[in-house]
């Protein structure tokens, strides 16, 4: 009897090339993207004449820097013009593939990935970017690094890594209606906290996690890296292999076939051990919202934020007094008194097709208090909703609607949200500053944040739905 | 890559728990190519208020502590974003070595990467760190990688390190050499791998 192996262990041992004494591995990487902030590794392999090892596992996506509100013929800011052509430049250079700009597959590269086929079961995906984490929803090993490891990547396509520590979080029972994949992440970050899985590769179990749709999957292993872990992952089952057939990148055929029948080995055994395990039952989810600047800041809907005199630890009341100070809120404040000022729905976490479909739901017929940006996950996405309909929604409702990229999740493109103005968002980060200097940010569900612009306020999205098809 | 063996330098402390790489880097300053300096962008948005005027409550900013190479640091130090324009931010400050209860995966590994010691303590070592640099600003600290010590004062204390990172620091060791080594290994498993997971290559596009 050989002995029983995580999905982890599994995937790991598929892709160790060596092993040495020191417990350093060196891994292959069946897929690497790059992006525009990609710019720093490409330098690195100039500086030492090197080629990039296989352009043809490689992939670049726009995303970061590209503008997602106005027309994109031109950039205006040169700046960001320049880190567009430089990752033009840098794909055509090596020969790698690259969705560029005008591309019609362009998109984040966290939803491109998985959308077009690239991400697949059973691979070791890494890309210059800390939400890498995402595509683990489809049973890959999926992780961020940095520059200098990026540049390796494009040197070796191999990567020395030590093997992490595995963590099982299983979440049992089903989830109520008007709950979704953010709120059980956000319940799971609140409940470990942001460094509670360091150091080790999640996997997500449970049934409520196996009626998840590969979309929902996505938003939960996107956001594994808030809670300190480099990769989350979901065994693959029906859900993902019918995802996954038929996407232009994916095995046809017989191929198709044979890759089904290794994709259905990837599941833990039952009798393997984790180092660490995580239980939580889906019929205690409610919606959830951060109130903070950590994404364990997290409480449901119907809580108050917390009162620093309240709290017998003074490094945490010392914690919450500057958390609360820079989101300008009163200790004790219920959450649903919270006004907002604006509202963003996109990013890598929740801009998918589902999410733009559950935020329409709520949208339907209502108009915004606030204004706001809807920045489809890609232009593929992009595309569908408008085919839907979805576009019509957002606009009646007072909202823009924009073009696809990382907007203002992170920034980086201008698109921000202005100084201590405050923002219900889809997005994966309420750190100080993430969306502009100033910028307070609300993390919640797609759903959650239309409830936030019809009411003008962190609001319950459930009363809102009833009696509507969702 | 500089080798880090010892160091004896001001110690600041910046007492913030999951101080994120957002924080360490803001996004803007990602843009600026290395060659051209990112140690004015270090903790930007909290060194400097709105009108770009020092905030001079912010440690760094004390005269006593301008010139630290060495920051202690609270929980979870640099997680968040994958960037590691964060650690070369700390090194064109001039910081060496972050001393911290815990720091984000992806910034340790970055860190190592660049020469930079991260060196970690336990929560309550942290706390008494903090609060030994806070009675007397501008007091040194000696760290030392061989022996895994550092000294404050008379209190000395043993810092944890990744022992394979420690070995690249002490070393100043480089990855791509070492992999380098093992091409044929590399090329082997690459060769069995595309007979075990045909799969595995693009098949596309259609």
């Amino acid at each position: 009897m050989s002995e029983p192996l995580t999905l982890f262990d599994k995937l790991w041992a598929a892709h160790e090339i060596v092993r040495r004494d020191d417990g350093e591995a060196l891994l292959w990487v069946d897929r690497h993207y790059v992006h525009e902030g990609s710019f720093n590794a490409f330098s690195q392999l100039k500086a030492r004449g090197a080629r990039v090892a296989e352009p043809g596992l490689t992939f670049g996506v726009a995303d970061h820097y590209v503008p997602t509100r106005g027309s994109r013929r031109v950039i205006g800011n040169p700046e960001i013009a320049r880190m567009v052509r430089t990752l033009e430049e840098n794909t055509a250079a090596h020969g790698i593939t690259l969705f560029g700009l005008t591309d019609p597959r362009q998109g984040i590269v966290h939803v491109v990935g998985p959308e077009q086929g690239l991400t697949l079961p059973g691979l070791l995906i890494v890309c210059g970017d800390s939400h890498t984490s995402t595509h683990g929803a489809l049973g890959a090993y999926a992780f961020g690094i940095g520059a200098s490891e990026v540049a390796h990547v494009l040197m070796t396509h191999t990567l020395w890594q030590r093997k992490p520590k595995r963590m099982r979080i299983t979440v049992n029972g089903y989830l109520a209606p008007g709950i979704a994949a953010k709120d059980i992440v956000l319940a799971i970050i609140a409940h470990i906290g942001a460094d509670g899985a360091t150091g080790h590769a999640i996997e997500f179990a449970g049934a409520a996690i196996r009626a998840l749709s590969v979309e929902g999957r996505l938003t939960l292993c996107n956001m594994s890296i808030e809670a300190g872990a480099r990769s989350g992952m979901i065994a693959p089952d029906e859900t993902t292999f019918d995802y996954v057939k038929g996407r232009p990148y994916a095995p046809k055929g017989t191929a198709f076939e044979d890759a089904l029948e290794a994709w259905s080995a990837l599941a833990t055994d039952d009798a393997a051990n984790f180092d660490r395990e995580v239980e939580l039952n889906a019929a205690d989810i409610a919606p959830i919202v951060t109130w903070g600047t950590s994404p364990q800041d997290a409480l449901p809907i119907d809580a108050s934020v917390p009162d620093p005199a309240g709290e017998p630890d003074a490094a945490r009341a010392k914690y919450l007094r500057e958390a609360l100070d820079y989101m300008g809120l009163m200790p004790g404040t219920k959450l649903t008194n919270i006004a907002v000022n604006r509202i963003f729905i996109g990013s890598c976490t929740n801009a998918r097709i589902e999410d733009l479909r559950a935020a329409a739901a709520v949208l339907a017929g209502r108009v915004s208090k606030v204004p706001g940006l809807v920045s489809p996950g890609s232009s593929a996405v992009k595309r569908q909703a408008e085919e839907e309909g979805l576009d019509r929604i957002f606009r009646d409702a007072g909202l823009e609607w924009g073009e696809s990229g990382c907007s203002m999740c992170v920034g980086i493109n201008g698109d921000v949200v202005p100084p201590g103005e405050r923002c219900a968002s889809t997005t994966n980060r309420n750190f100080r500053g993430r969306q502009g200097p100033g910028a307070r940010t609300h993390l919640m569900s797609p759903a959650m944040v239309a409830a936030a612009a019809v009411t003008g306020t962190l609001a319950d999205v459930r009363p809102l739905l009833r009696g509507r098809k969702v | 890559m500089d080798k880090f063996i010892r160091l004896t330098a001001t110690a600041c402390p910046l007492d913030v728990a999951n101080l994120n790489t957002d924080q360490l880097l803001p996004a803007r300053f990602l843009k600026v190519p290395r060659s051209a300096g990112l140690g004015t962008a270090l903790l930007h948005d909290l060194r400097f208020d709105a009108d770009g005027r020092e905030r001079p409550d912010f440690p760094l900013n004390r005269p006593a502590w301008r010139d630290a190479k060495i920051v202690v640091g609270g929980r979870n130090f640099g997680c968040g974003s994958s960037r590691e324009a964060a650690v070369y931010a700390l090194w064109d400050y001039g910081i060496r070595c972050v001393i911290a209860p815990s720091f984000g995966d992806i910034f340790a590994g970055n860190a190592v990467q660049n020469g930079l010691l991260t060196a970690i303590v336990s929560d309550d070592e942290a706390a008494t760190l903090i609060s030994l640099l806070g009675e007397k600003p501008g007091r040194a600290v000696s760290v030392d990688l061989e022996r895994q010590t550092i000294q404050c004062g008379d209190q000395s204390f043993r810092l944890a390190i990744d022992p394979v990172g420690r070995t690249r620091l002490l070393n100043g060791w480089d990855n791509i050499a070492l992999t380098e080594s093992y091409m044929d290994d590399t090329a082997a498993f690459k060769l069995a791998d595309r007979a075990r997971r045909p799969w595995a290559t693009p098949a596309g596009p259609e």
